[in-house]
């Protein structure tokens, strides 16, 4: 019998390693797709990866690539200094929605303005999911949390954050696209898109950013079907799917 | 080869940052600093370095933070406002051991303060600054030569202890003008950084990091930072001694306070009154044993400073109350002159001989 042909395995970039992740938790996702693209482009020796503070303050032990854990909110100024640093080497930020839309607007939005040859993984799942459910950002009005006990009241709290809309109005940004987890297709997709932002950093294009809408089952209160449900039935209607920047500049491939 | 030139403060420091191979400086504009960035700007591509002026002094130390875990030779300006906001930074490099060089060109405060030479943020340099149990290596400057000299040496430090060195200058120190002797000395290769993110290739994936989950883990980590505190205690420590070796008062100072200082001895020399000058060059490590030392053979010791009394505590802390420690500072910007820092040191001398032979009685103006 001839040897079977490997369909399905670990990727090279992701170590073989259990997560803390909650049950239900897409980090794991996300870090599988993330890795899954690095293998494919043949570039985990000369990535560098940003770990945030937040939920994925971990990703360090589960990435098989260099890693730098950054302050919170400060990881594109890493990045920035070490892709600055060292224009060679492939440089990617993971960073939650508390990290990059709150605590580290300044951070992402110059970095996007001055166009910084990176690629940043933005996961929303609408909430601070570290600290115990606490209000994020992106909170969508209404949404219950530990400090918006009642829902999000625009009047206390203001309204959520579409940062990648207004991420996408920079000259620097050229690769913007929002994507979801929630489904199998959307997954793929999400990988598509994952992929793209890295070629641009590989074309030495720009800056380019996919924030990925996630579920948070265990801060939701909800099981993790439930928790994709509610993806899909409250947080795409606010946040729209796909390439809100798709137009990349000419000479980039899109997939 | 020695190029002797006249230089500022700032520029000569910027100057030998570049020939010390510091290759990466992320700074923000602020007043009394900005020749440093302005310098690095125009200077760095020639040598096919990178300057970045950031959104923020926050962003420009987690920028050197990048930089510097990537095995490069990095460093940031700032003044005092500016310094408290890269402390956050500072306290994430200390914990995950890299090296950087920051530079304080101290200003007035508390707040927003005035851009006037000031020494307020001694605590704030020697005591860690940020949050957590850690220290930086602190250089004193005391003319341009040694804005430039120990530029030099702390990229060396930096590298030594995986640690950041702050230099601790302030506005007149930045901004006057003196001949400096420049090294004509240019460092190009570094010692290896096996440690840094460049890439796993070929090898297990580096990590740079100041997070440890368990209390265990954590406790561990501080303790062998701390070792490394005490090697820089035993090693490192800087000292300028004048005229100490007859001395009956002691002024101790540093930076641009010593230079006045000095004057202040002369004078009290020209008075018959055995002055001499303590200043410490390393501010942490403090010189702690020299002044000890020293305590047992002086009769006083006045500490001047601009600031409302915070070197004074680490010689009081040094001397351990073998002789009487007395404060004299300015604040808000204002200089001491070498006549005022006179007639405090003869107004200690005073109190403490009357009585005894009145031999400071007979110079009271």
């Amino acid at each position: 019998m001839a040897a079977m042909k490997r369909l399905f395995g670990r990727p090279e970039a992701l170590r073989d390693v259990p997560t803390h992740y909650c049950p239900g938790c897409p980090h794991g996702i996300v870090h599988r797709l993330i890795a899954e693209v690095i293998d494919e482009l043949e570039i985990r020796e000369k990535t560098i990866g940003i770990a945030p503070v937040g939920c994925a303050v971990l990703a360090y032990n589960y990435f098989n690539c260099d890693m730098q854990e950054a302050a919170h909110g400060r990881a594109s100024a890493v990045a920035t200094g070490i892709k600055r640093a060292l224009p060679d080497s492939i440089v990617f930020s993971y960073q939650g929605d508390g990290d990059l839309a709150s605590i580290g607007t300044a951070e992402i939005v110059h970095a996007a303005a001055r166009g910084e040859n990176i690629t940043v993984i933005f996961i929303n799942n609408a909430i601070y999911g570290m600290t115990g459910g606490q209000m994020a950002p992106t909170t969508l009005v209404g949404q219950r949390t530990t400090t918006c006990p009642d829902g999000r009241d625009p009047r206390l709290a203001g309204f959520p954050i579409r940062i990648s809309e207004m991420l996408a109005t920079l000259d620097g940004a050229v690769y913007i696209a929002r994507a979801s987890v929630h489904n199998i297709s959307h997954l793929l997709k999400a990988k598509r898109c994952i992929k793209t932002a890295f070629q641009v950093q590989l074309n030495g294009e720009g800056f380019a950013m996919v924030e990925v809408l996630c579920a948070c089952p265990t801060n939701w209160g909800l099981s993790a079907p439930e928790a994709m449900k509610w993806v899909e039935k409250n947080m795409i209607p606010y946040y729209p799917l796909w390439e809100i920047k798709p137009l990349l500049k000419e000479g980039v491939v899109r997939d | 080869m020695e190029e002797r030139l006249l230089m500022k403060g700032n520029e000569a420091l910027a100057e030998a940052a570049i020939r010390a191979g510091c290759r990466c400086f992320f700074g923000y504009p602020i007043t009394p600093q900005n020749e440093i960035p302005e310098y690095m700007a125009k200077r760095m591509p020639q040598v096919g370095g990178v300057f970045l002026q950031a959104e923020s002094e926050v962003s420009a130390i987690n920028m050197v933070y990048g930089a510097a875990g990537a095995g490069v030779r990095a460093m940031t300006s700032s003044s005092s406002p500016g310094i408290s906001l890269k402390q956050e930074g500072i306290s994430y490099m200390a914990g995950a051991e890299l090296p950087c060089v920051v530079v304080n060109v101290m200003r007035a405060g508390p707040g927003l303060g005035g851009i006037q030479a000031a020494q307020g943020d001694y605590f704030q340099a020697t005591k860690g600054g940020g949050h957590g149990d850690y220290y930086t290596l602190v250089l004193a400057p005391g003319s341009v030569q040694e804005m430039m000299d120990l530029t030099f040496d702390a990229f060396d430090l930096a590298d030594k202890y995986r640690n950041p060195v702050l230099i601790l200058c302030d506005a007149i120190l930045g901004q006057m003008m003196e001949p400096v002797e420049l090294k004509d000395e240019f460092i190009t290769q570094l010692q290896p950084k096996p440690w840094a993110t460049v890439g796993a290739k070929g090898r297990e994936p580096n990590v740079i990091n100041s997070f440890y989950v368990s209390a265990e883990e954590q406790e561990e980590h501080n303790i062998k930072l701390f070792t490394k505190y005490q090697r820089m205690r035993n090693e490192e420590v800087r000292v300028e001694t004048w005229r100490m070796e007859d001395a009956e008062i002691a002024l101790v100072a540093y930076g641009t306070v010593s230079r006045i200082a000095k004057a202040a001895v002369e004078l009290m020399r020209q008075e018959g009154i055995k002055a001499g000058l303590i200043r410490p060059i390393t501010l942490f490590p403090f010189p702690e044993k020299t002044i000890h030392d020293l305590a047992f053979n002086v009769k006083a010791f006045s500490v001047i400073e601009m600031s409302m009394g915070q070197l004074v505590e680490d010689v009081r802390l040094a001397v351990k109350g073998v002789a009487p420690v007395k404060f004299y500072g300015t604040t808000g910007g204002r200089l001491p002159t070498p006549e005022s820092i006179f007639q405090k040191a003869y107004e200690l001398m005073n109190e403490l001989t009357r009585g005894e032979n009145g031999c400071y009685e007979k110079i009271i103006r």
